[in-house]
């Protein structure tokens, strides 16, 4: 069953910093397709253009939805030689889905991309999503709460990354909080949520149990 | 990142509706209630139980005596993100196959495969699935998504059921409840039982049960309570310490309404394992919108004044507060020149100069 897992984190956990990934390689290769919002919004006001961008609802006073850039996500996933695809299980990275919701896009509308990202990435072509969303705790934000609420009982992983409470550390950044909701192995029940702390290095993040930090042993 | 959250951020589309309160809370004699929602709301999921007159007594759901009101209703289950209602929803999906009714289910939220999954295939082949998750909105224009949208899929899975008990599953409620109109939801809903109704014959044997799953962190409390409201079972899902519990909420018509906790969990096989009992917590998620506990109520000292001890309270001048008692003393001559007096003793040390008083000081 296709999951969705926390696959960038995969790459930056890299033990050694001599197995580094170069993106630039991976781009050039056609293993990795990159959209970059900011810039390829200039090209939305600013150049003329032929088919639908992926960013049109930028131009568009009442966009409904998000289907162009869905488009542009089912076209890069297609096979380029011979009806087989050169890369397996492919797997959709984004960031991040607040800055949707700022543009102007609703939150239904959002849902409705992932779902069917989700419905492509995950279902048929058995790859995995990983989608950030910001949570400023700010209760009277509805639109990102459903956003966030939605995208969470659509996930199988979700990863709650958040500052420690009791304040501002430099050895420990932050602390991730892991749950599971993946409803086939009730078996595990205790074992649906982990918490670790984190310091993010130059090229990868260390992760250690709370309170385990190197620097406090 | 960090891009300005400064909106402007599209207005919502859908309306917050009150909830209608037909035939609702058991107060409706006549049995002409809507479709009976269970809704079985775990801390996410809100799925509906079905209660009309079926006896789940496995499942923990208390068994109804059949009437004539065509609706199965099943109410809401409503789940969380922490605890997942799908898992639960599956298993009555189970039950009632294995009762042998025919089961319809409309899967919005997950592919036909994951849903699937779990079921052995004899239960497999007595579901009839509806697949709004490949292309719900028809962005593929394949001519292979269901017509009419979410709502036409809805009014399509009326139609096709058969006259006989049968179970329909909406997974989930919540994923229609943000793309239609509330309104347009719940008149679908009550269509659905009242034609499955007029199709049947006796009213005993043709009962419809519909389970939905809510996920009650996306919706206000005008929706929910509209679908509550039509619904005869609310289960909602919550738990401690990796343990699941259901508080299932009972309304039956003519009855007082039933509340009632069971810990569960759903094994892998999808049956459902009841463990019964009272939970450790025996309150339920509380309710924003319900009155505060009294903090000073479970303190090992006592903040709480008998009767006398407030009027006490109440009638005590306190000193530096200017009242009009203390204008009046003031006002009023006093009794001699002076009312207050020191008395000092000097012991053998003092060396008192009535001229320079501080002459002992060292300053």
């Amino acid at each position: 069953m296709p999951t969705q897992m926390a696959a960038s984190l995969c790459i930056t956990f890299s033990p050694s910093t001599s197995k580094g990934v170069s993106l630039t390689v991976a781009r050039e290769c056609g293993q990795l397709v990159f959209l970059e919002g900011l810039k390829s919004s200039v090209d939305v006001f600013f150049r003329a253009q032929v088919e639908p961008h992926p960013l049109q609802f930028l131009r568009e006073a009442n966009a409904e939805n998000l289907q162009p850039l869905y488009e542009f996500v089912r076209e890069a996933l297609k096979p380029v030689d011979d009806g087989e695809a050169a890369w397996r299980c492919p797997v959709l990275l984004v960031d991040d889905l607040s800055v949707l919701l700022s543009l102007g896009m609703g939150a239904v509308a959002v849902l409705d991309f992932i779902h069917y990202c989700r419905a492509t990435v995950c279902w048929e072509r058995k790859g995995n999503i990983v989608a950030l969303v910001h949570d400023s705790g700010d209760t009277e934000d509805e639109e990102n709460n459903i956003l966030l609420n939605g995208l969470s009982h659509q996930s199988h992983l979700i990863l709650r990354a958040e500052g420690l409470p009791t304040g501002f550390c430099r050895d420990v950044h932050g602390q991730l909080r892991i749950l599971w909701r993946t409803p086939s192995q009730p078996t595990t029940q205790r074992d649906r949520s982990l918490t670790y702390q984190y310091k993010i290095q130059d090229k990868s993040v260390s992760f250690f149990a709370k309170g385990m930090s190197p620097a406090v042993l | 990142m960090g891009a300005g959250r400064g909106k402007p951020r599209a207005l919502p589309t859908r309306p917050q509706y009150r909830a209608s309160a037909e035939g609702g809370s058991g107060a409706d004699p006549g049995g002409e209630a809507g479709p009976a929602w269970s809704g079985v709301g775990g801390a996410g999921d809100v799925s509906r139980p079905r209660v009309s007159g079926r006896r789940t007594g496995a499942c923990g759901l208390l068994p109804l005596p059949p009437t004539t009101a065509p609706n199965g209703s099943s109410g809401p289950s409503r789940d969380s993100v922490e605890w997942e209602g799908r898992s639960l929803l599956k298993a009555l999906i189970k039950k009632a196959a294995l009762g042998g009714e025919q089961v319809h289910i409309l899967g919005c939220e997950v592919s036909e495969e994951e849903f699937r999954a779990g079921f052995d295939s004899s239960i497999n082949s007595r579901l009839v699935y509806y697949d709004l998750f490949r292309d719900p909105l028809n962005w593929a224009q394949t001519g292979k998504a269901l017509p009419g949208g979410p709502l036409g899929a809805l009014q399509a899975m009326c139609k096709r059921t058969d006259p006989g008990p049968v179970t329909v599953a909406l997974d989930s409620l919540s994923w229609l409840l943000l793309r239609l109109p509330c309104a347009a939801l719940c008149q679908a809903l009550c269509a659905m039982s009242r034609q499955h109704a007029c199709r049947g014959g006796g009213p005993a044997a043709e009962q419809l049960c519909m389970l939905g799953l809510l996920h009650r962190e996306l919706h206000g409390p005008g929706p929910t309570g509209a679908l509550s409201s039509l619904a005869q079972t609310e289960v909602t899902l919550s738990g401690t310490a990796g343990q699941a519990s259901a508080h299932i909420l009972c309304r039956r018509p003519r009855q007082r309404p039933t509340l009632e906790t069971l810990w569960f969990s759903v094994l892998p096989d999808l049956s459902l394992d009841l463990q019964g009992g009272p939970p450790l917590e025996s309150q339920p998620h509380p309710d924003p919108h319900t009155p505060q506990v009294d903090p000073a109520s479970h303190l090992t000292f006592n903040l709480h004044l008998s009767k006398r001890e407030r009027e006490a309270k109440d009638s005590l001048t306190l000193p530096f507060q200017f009242s009009s008692e203390k204008q009046q003393a003031l006002l009023r001559p006093g009794p001699g020149p002076a009312t207050s007096r020191i008395f000092y003793e000097p012991d053998a040390f003092d060396d008192l100069d009535p001229e320079d008083p501080d002459g002992d000081l060292d300053v």
